[in-house]
């Protein structure tokens, strides 16, 4: 691989483009200072798939803008339409991926999408022990700490312990479901509706739906 | 004729506890481990293959199967996990 760079990546480049690896189709990448050994691979990869004609700079730059586009506001008004639509409520447990095509959310070939809902005595909580699964296509990219192995080697042998750690203390009578998203599947936490939101409408709702209430690390927040 | 999902909602199962080498999507602390069968969730490619560059044919049965929380001292407690596990791990196992 190239020498170690350790300049900024908008510096002057050698239009004559002699494949050391330095110059940017695209400002992709972020971050300052010298690549890591993950970094080094992806630009190698990236650059050789553009090389190559497998994709272009402009296709990889929209499916990033997709990725970041996404974020957890989009599953929070999929939970306030759940909490006062019972329709769409009953179908989102019954189908999530069909449920929330409706309303737009869509990914060509996204997985399979599993609503489960916490209720009195259940609280659901979602992991994948063997890599990153997460439900991308409503929430977004996932935190750090649900890839580490931290999060992903604790929260199934003490789970209790872990949500404490989070700030979330259940009732010793309510039982907690660890679901590790092992394979094809991804899972969404419908959260409890919280108590004195009678009446309010999907967007005042919606702002109590926290990420960490739709993965169960966390529960809706209380109407101030 | 083609194949059906062997195990019903229900049916108690044991994971497969044998050795693997590469990709495998059944966790280890899973393995041998017995769990009653939630629901049929799907025909899958086979993820071991795909993740050596082959077509993941046959394709494999999913199922979403619930399994008692252990705690440090080995006994269940109130609390469970649920796991996605193809069938091929799967092995029926007479009700406790």
């Amino acid at each position: 691989m190239s020498t170690p760079h350790h300049h900024h990546h908008d510096h002057d480049h050698d239009h004559d483009h002699d494949h050391d690896h330095d110059h940017d189709h695209a400002p992709i990448e972020d971050g300052e200072g010298p690549p890591g050994p993950f970094q080094i691979l992806e630009r190698a990869l990236r650059e050789l798939l553009i090389e190559k004609g497998v994709l272009t700079a402009e296709q990889i730059t929209r499916q990033i803008e997709l990725q970041e586009g996404r974020t957890p506001e989009l599953g929070a008004s999929v939970i306030a339409k759940a909490w006062t639509d019972p329709a769409f409520h009953a179908e989102l447990k019954h189908d999530a991926r069909a449920a929330v095509a409706k309303l737009g959310i869509t990914i060509p070939d996204a997985p399979e999408l599993i609503a489960l809902e916490n209720e009195e005595g259940v609280h659901h909580v979602i992991a994948c022990t063997l890599c990153s699964c997460y439900p991308r296509m409503l929430l977004g990219v996932p935190p750090a700490w649900y890839k580490s192995k931290a999060y992903r080697s604790r929260v199934v042998r003490d789970p209790r312990g872990v949500l404490a750690e989070f700030g979330l203390t259940l009732p010793e009578e309510t039982r907690i479901r660890v679901v590790d998203s092992t394979a094809d599947l991804r899972y969404l936490v419908i959260p409890r509706r919280p108590a004195g939101t009678e009446g309010w409408d999907e967007a005042r709702l919606a702002a109590l739906v926290t990420r960490d209430s739709m993965i169960g690390t966390g529960v809706a927040l209380a109407p101030e | 004729m083609p194949p059906e999902p062997r195990f019903a909602p229900g049916t108690h199962v044991r994971v497969a506890n044998r050795p693997v080498s590469g990709h495998c999507r059944t966790p280890f602390y899973l393995r041998g481990h017995r769990g009653v069968v939630l629901e049929y969730a799907g025909h899958f490619h086979n993820p071991a293959q795909l993740a050596q560059h082959r077509p993941g044919l046959p394709k494999l049965f999913l199922y979403r199967v619930r399994f008692p929380h252990l705690g440090p001292d080995g006994r269940t407690t109130q609390d469970e996990i649920e796991a996605d596990i193809y069938e091929d791990w799967l092995e029926s196992e007479a009700a406790a």
